[in-house]
């Protein structure tokens, strides 16, 4: 029983300390300079972006495309290795989950956010129309939120009920809420059965709707006539994308997780290395992903691909390509292949790598395809041959992701970021297959 | 156990609650609705018969309270639905890269005929050459108003649409802003008001009592949604041509109806096939499948000269500034 204790002890939800009050206030502050600034937006118009009839998408898309497929990293850990019984994410599930809801929620605003017309809203339903892909976004994401959140509901109603009793004398009001949360969970037989089964029917749901989602989001791309977006391999290669951008952000996260909570106990070198080894695939199925895309073209390339090609190998964007390719895509291959970098601080550094890698990786997919249409850009302003984003953009786009590492960052403060009653459950096994070898 | 009975029931009668209102609802409806038909059918019967005569010269008796006076109205044959647009017509442009020397004036008449007070015209006079080895020319590209639209298939909320008569227009009334037609449309020719359009039509509005609408484009522009080149249907309706069309001083655009057969470019008009026959009219990116309605003649045979255009290029100006 002591054991247990301890478990709950280290795993429970605890206070701020000043450092993460310090942290909490600057998100919101950056928040609110973001908020001020689409406020301006929605009043001027679009003017106040960098946005302009060739660059008629831009860093508001790219960052949509990158929440979406951070969102991806819930379907990948929680699903696939729990239906591939890979016991070692058990520490792991809580925080994917959980960067899983924020980032899909993200997603969503983001993308109204890049709507002219935000106010009519409401066309989206009232004039659907079924073969537009927005249309087919409209339904997958709020689909996607509703199964992330279940996701992240059902594993937590045993973990509420030890929080319910944890916090009666401590914090009655709390107390309560978990109370609620948990569904009067006892942990009876039959509340167990159905819990698992509903979690299995969850997981296995979440996995076609998580590639749905990042599918869709590439045929916005690929339904187009657009040179560099008209790709068959694209819905594949956003996959692979979100594969790796969904863990860079789950191996990220969990290391400061791992340091700020003092968990080194549960989340061990062992979590990393295995963490890292998936990582390492992930990133080799998108580094095959790229190939397709850039090199496999150069042989048949048209004049209007090879000049596409050209300006990102050579050109403009020359410079942000092969930094996204080499430093955020390849070297982390490299690193992740030695032992000595499965560890703790390589892996918080390669993820971080990772995750920018990963926006930037967005923005080269988005903005250089636009400045090449197929007639070429003739008889508007000079400035609008180029695009780079402008300081609404930017506060904005801050804002958003801010907002994100916010809904982390409260759902780490209010809940047990490791799963405590699977691991009191799996430590029980433990003892008792031990128990079970002495005897035998 | 017993709790358990209880909750049981009280489902069921959910259930079944739930499924009889949902019964009742669709059977109410559709009884009003059956209603509603059989009284429109049934006036009173008058007791009067009238005799008349039917197109095909039989007499037959009707009973009085069943003949109404149909409406006449002037515009009897114009009238049709502005999604739908005209019956039996099929608008089509022919331009002649031969004639064109890029006097912009055509450009000119589309801005100010649209309003348009933004950085990007409708219509636009490239200045092409594929390879440094061909020769130079100059292509004024609008709307391409295909029959394939790119633009319509990506609209989420039907926004833009095409009409029976060819037409792509854009309904600024429900467009949300997204831009994804814009990303579609291979031929660049979508514009989007980024800001305030900041016309002077909008103010003359309210007095001249003008219902904006998709057959006029830019009267007025609407903040955060995209515009571009409508075929110029209210100029059609007072039978007059597309105002490039008429500004032209070279004859270069030539417009009409497919089915007629004919077009023309104001000072003389031609068979459509018989012109496409002869100058080897082609269709912009054809390759694309998008089937434009707008169809180029090469130029051939120019009766201008390249360079004498060069003085009007401006490369980074399409609508000119009254300032």
């Amino acid at each position: 029983m002591k054991i247990h204790d301890k478990i709950i002890d280290d795993l429970v939800p605890k206070k701020f300390n000043k450092k993460d009050v310090i942290w909490v206030i600057s998100l919101v502050v950056i928040i609110l300079v973001g908020l001020i600034a689409y406020i301006d937006q929605l009043i001027k118009g679009q003017e106040v972006t960098n946005m302009r009839d060739y660059a008629l998408w831009g860093i508001y898309i790219s960052n949509f495309v990158f929440f979406v497929a951070t969102s991806f990293v819930g379907t990948v850990t929680v699903a696939v290795l729990r239906l591939t019984n890979n016991s070692w994410r058990t520490p792991l599930v809580r925080i994917a989950e959980i960067i899983s809801v924020a980032a899909i929620i993200m997603a969503g605003i983001t993308i109204m956010i890049d709507m002219a017309r935000p106010d009519r809203l409401l066309n989206l339903f009232i004039h659907a129309r079924l073969q537009s892909p927005i249309t087919w976004d409209v339904i997958i994401i709020p689909t996607y939120i509703v199964i992330s959140l279940l996701l992240l509901y059902f594993p937590l109603l045993p973990d509420f009920a030890i929080l319910k009793n944890r916090f009666e004398k401590k914090s009655p009001k709390l107390s309560k809420i978990y109370g609620k949360l948990s569904l009067n969970w006892t942990g009876n037989k039959a509340q167990k059965l159905l819990q698992k089964r509903s979690i299995r029917i969850i997981a296995i749901m979440i996995i076609p709707v998580g590639l749905l989602l990042q599918t869709i989001d590439a045929w916005l791309f690929s339904t187009t006539y657009r040179i560099g977006w008209d790709s068959t391999n694209f819905a594949p290669y956003f996959i692979s994308g979100a594969f790796v951008a969904g863990l860079g952000a789950l191996v990220t996260l969990i290391y400061i997780v791992r340091k700020t909570k003092k968990l080194e106990n549960y989340i061990t070198d062992y979590h990393f290395d295995k963490l890292g080894k998936f990582l390492a695939l992930a990133c080799l199925t998108y580094l095959y992903f790229n190939i397709n895309e850039y090199l496999i073209p150069l042989f048949t390339a048209k004049k209007g691909e090879s000049i596409h090609l050209e300006t990102l190998f050579t050109g403009s964007y020359s410079v942000i390509f092969w930094l996204v390719t080499v430093v955020g895509l390849i070297l982390p291959i490299i690193v992740l292949l030695f032992k000595k970098g499965r560890k703790p601080l390589p892996m918080f550094y390669i993820g971080l790598i990772v995750v920018i890698g990963s926006w930037w990786k967005r923005f080269v997919i988005v903005t250089p395809t636009l400045l090449h249409p197929f007639l070429p850009i003739q008889g508007v302003p000079e400035s609008w041959h180029h695009y780079f984003p402008s300081m609404h953009e930017w506060l904005i786009t801050f804002a958003t992701l801010a907002m994100a590492l916010l809904i982390i960052t409260l759902c780490i403060r209010f809940l047990p970021v490791i799963p405590i009653q699977r691991t009191i459950d799996e430590l029980k096994q433990q003892n008792i297959d031990k128990d079970k070898n002495i005897k035998s | 156990m017993e709790e358990n009975s209880k909750n049981n029931s009280r489902r069921k009668f959910l259930n079944k609650g739930l499924k009889i209102s949902l019964a009742t609802a669709i059977g109410g409806f559709g009884l009003s609705k059956l209603n509603s038909k059989l009284n429109a059918k049934t006036a009173i019967d008058s007791g009067e018969t009238m005799e008349l005569m039917t197109t095909d010269g039989t007499l037959i008796q009707v009973d009085s309270s069943e003949v109404v006076e149909v409406k006449h109205s002037k515009e009897h044959d114009k009238k049709y639905n502005v999604r739908e647009g005209m019956a039996h017509r099929k608008f089509v442009m022919v331009v002649d890269l031969a004639k064109c020397k890029n006097a912009l004036k055509c450009q000119n008449a589309c801005n100010k005929h649209h309003y348009i007070t933004g950085d990007n015209a409708w219509l636009k006079v490239y200045k092409m050459q594929e390879e440094q080895d061909t020769a130079p020319y100059w292509m004024p590209t609008m709307c391409m108003h295909c029959d394939q639209p790119a633009c319509v298939t990506v609209c989420p909320v039907d926004a833009t649409f095409k009409r029976k008569d060819g037409l792509v227009l854009i309904d600024n009334e429900r467009c949300i802003g997204c831009r994804f037609c814009m990303a579609a449309c291979p031929y660049s020719t979508r514009v989007f008001n980024w800001g305030e359009p900041g016309q002077e039509v909008t103010l003359n509005m309210a007095m001249t009592n003008h219902m904006p609408s998709p057959e006029h484009a830019g009267k007025p522009s609407i903040k955060g949604t995209v515009d571009k080149c409508d075929f110029c249907p209210h100029a059609i309706d007072n039978g007059e041509l597309p105002h490039c069309v008429t500004a032209c001083p070279n004859g270069v655009f030539y417009f009409g109806d497919k089915y007629e057969d004919t077009v023309t470019n104001g000072d003389e008009t031609v068979r459509l096939s018989k012109l496409l026959e002869e100058k080897s009219g082609y269709r912009l990116m054809e390759g694309l499948g998008t089937s434009p309605s707008i169809y180029y003649l090469p130029p051939v045979d120019r009766l201008v000269d390249f360079k004498d255009g060069l003085e009007d290029f401006k490369e980074f100006e399409s609508v000119e500034k009254s300032e």
